[in-house]
């Protein structure tokens, strides 16, 4: 880190490795193309997403012979429809979230390591206390308690998700504070806010764009997780996780309406996944160990 | 390393008090009348300031935490408005359902992910490590509710050959004696009632491992490939010894350390997978009842579950602590 020049050509062979390029283009072009359906949402879904109709009720997928290319659910809404509107919503929000707790735990964690002593102390035992909650269980007592809605929503994504950040852009900046960059800045008269953003926080943003691409894997899934449970957000906007609630109940009867939202969950998911994995490999390989992945 | 178990064991304590302040403050934070939802919209100014009165609202807020604080540390949460009995009497009942399941999904997820992890790494590059790979892969980033519904509609639905929801065929399981229903029946020598308690968990242990079966998969892929280069390995080797003994014996063995740690760091993945795994299957665990506590606005059996679920989080976390200095002869603290 530190040193782009340095690191990359040593790795550069491992960029061509024949797997590796399969794992960023198939990644690459599964996030490419959600995104760009996602972004066009209105003007590519050949329905309103809300629109309800008793006489296309439950229709099964017609493919290219019908009306309704992936079907219709239980209210006659075109699934399709609400998959392109729901790509929107869950990668937005994930966006937001990933955003947010990047800024919040990368400020958090590069202050944690620089400043060290007493700031350093109540960082961490914060970080222990809210990492000590099992996943997902912090988001849902969020949205239990403080109700339903977009903000709430991305508080309860954000409330955990900051903390992989900082704890390895902590260890990261307690390291870079020694190096003579860091030392001769100082010495020139440099704040400790200033080279806390010129010279700690650049050096850490390979590191977090690693750490966001995984983080954004998850945020769908448990964005998905509590709007399956209905603590997502509010009913009327149609979503992948709360396509997957109806899905359920109608399992025995009508399949498509559980398999399309899940699978697009799922390749979109796995998209992110193996670009996070081809970027990890290239930028830090260190960080394999460390268990980010996980 | 006893004084450091010790050390480790003290920390913890400023944890969940930190942690039920946290959730304590969640609570205060919810919007609505506590004492409204309890006693209804058509209560009187009176019977709100009696209740008020009772309950210690009218006090200062570090007051009423300090209540909070004292009765759950002796596991009084309150009465749960849905059930009417002591929120960890309801809580206690559902508890074996929910360790059921997640054994069960242990198990799984290790009789797979080990065995294919070693094959993939004494291969690497293989079609076997390509194919191992990317099924970890897949495990990873399926979500697993999704999953469990796809095993209810093959098997459930379209073959018919497993059960898709509940934990038993009524009537087949005989008189509980430890709750867990697949032991309680073999220790019965109820055959049909170990079958059955077998057939019903599958499924939902299936999809609730999947992710964990992923990433074990990936980390011992990872971990052998690591120790296949050290220099014992080569004296192993150097020796004539046989390749399947070099790779079981003298690799793996030594391998299995930092998986051992990853299956307890997903133990905490696991138990929240599970509240929404055991809602798909109808699952009869603290999970499903954490998902019926949220929809009925339980606020006490609410409060009650996450604090439980977050003591045993934080337990599981020092055991794996405790084991990882077991098992590693090499940490010292």
């Amino acid at each position: 880190m530190g040193q782009p020049g340095a690191g990359t050509t040593r790795r550069g062979g491992q960029w061509w490795r024949p797997w590796m390029r399969t794992k960023v283009y198939m990644g690459g072009s599964i996030v490419v193309i959600f995104a760009i359906v996602g972004a066009l949402g209105p003007y590519v879904a050949p329905y309103d997403p809300n629109h309800q109709s008793l006489e296309t009720m439950l229709q099964a997928p017609q493919w290219f012979w019908g009306a309704h290319f992936l079907g219709t659910d239980n209210l006659g809404r075109d699934i399709l429809s609400r998959i392109i509107f729901g790509a929107r919503v869950s990668l937005l929000i994930a966006f937001a979230v990933v955003f947010i707790s990047g800024f919040v735990g990368v400020i958090l964690g590069a202050t944690s390591g620089y400043f060290g002593g007493n700031i350093d102390f109540t960082i961490q035992k914060f970080v222990e206390v809210v990492w000590a909650f099992p996943p997902l269980l912090l988001a849902l007592s969020i949205m239990a308690f403080l109700g339903q809605g977009l903000g709430n929503l991305i508080l309860a994504l954000v409330a955990q998700r900051w903390i992989q950040y900082c704890r390895v852009t902590r260890g990261q900046s307690l390291s870079l504070k020694a190096r003579e960059f860091v030392i001769s800045a100082k010495s020139l008269g440099a704040s400790d806010a200033q080279i806390i953003a010129r010279h700690i926080i650049p050096n850490l943003i390979q590191v977090s764009l690693v750490i966001g691409t995984f983080a954004m894997a998850s945020s769908i899934i448990s964005e998905a997780s509590l709007s399956f449970l209905g603590l997502g957000v509010p009913p009327e906007i149609p979503t992948w996780g709360t396509m997957l609630a109806d899905g359920r109940i109608y399992i025995s009867t009508a399949w498509w309406l559980a398999l399309f939202p899940g699978l697009s969950i799922f390749v979109t998911v796995l998209g992110i996944n193996l670009l996070g994995d081809a970027l990890r490999d290239v930028l830090d390989p260190r960080l394999k160990r460390a268990g980010t992945y996980i | 390393m006893g004084t450091y178990l010790l050390r480790r064991l003290i920390g913890t304590i400023p944890v969940m008090v930190l942690i039920s302040l946290l959730v304590f403050l969640l609570i205060q934070a919810a919007p609505g009348d506590p004492t409204l939802m309890l006693l209804g919209e058509d209560s009187t100014q009176e019977d709100i300031d009696q209740a008020t009165k009772r309950w210690g609202l009218d006090q200062p807020i570090y007051v009423q935490y300090v209540k909070f604080f004292m009765s759950a540390v002796q596991g009084d949460f309150g009465r749960s408005f849905k059930y009417d009995e002591p929120v960890l009497d309801v809580i206690i009942n559902r508890i074996p359902a929910t360790l059921e399941l997640a054994s069960a999904s242990v198990i799984i997820a290790v009789i797979f992910a080990i065995p294919l992890g070693v094959w993939a790494a004494a291969k690497p590059n293989s079609w076997v490590d390509n194919t191992g790979t990317t099924f970890g892969l897949f495990g990873i980033s399926m979500p697993s509710f999704w999953f469990g519904i796809m095993l209810i509609l093959l098997f459930a639905g379209i073959l018919n050959i497993l059960p898709s929801a509940g934990r038993d065929t009524y009537g087949i399981s005989g008189e509980p004696i430890t709750g867990f229903y697949i032991l309680d029946s073999a220790l019965q020598g109820n055959w049909a009632g170990v079958r059955d308690g077998a057939e019903h968990v599958f499924l939902p242990a299936l999809a609730l491992g999947s992710n964990m079966l992923g990433i074990l998969m990936r980390v011992t892929r990872s971990s052998v490939l690591e120790v296949m280069h050290e220099e014992y390995v080569t004296t192993a080797r150097a020796k004539g010894l046989v390749e399947r003994r070099v790779l079981w014996r003298h690799v793996v063995s030594n391998a299995l350390i930092p998986v051992i740690t990853v299956v307890g760091l997903e133990l905490g993945t696991l138990l929240s997978g599970s509240i929404i795994v055991e809602t798909v299957f109808s699952w009869p665990g603290s999970g499903s009842l954490l998902v019926t506590a949220l929809n009925a606005r339980d606020h006490p059996l609410v409060t009650g579950l996450v604090l439980v679920y977050t003591a045993a989080f934080v337990a599981i976390n020092f055991l794996i602590d405790v084991l990882y200095a077991i098992i590693d002869p090499r940490i010292r603290y």
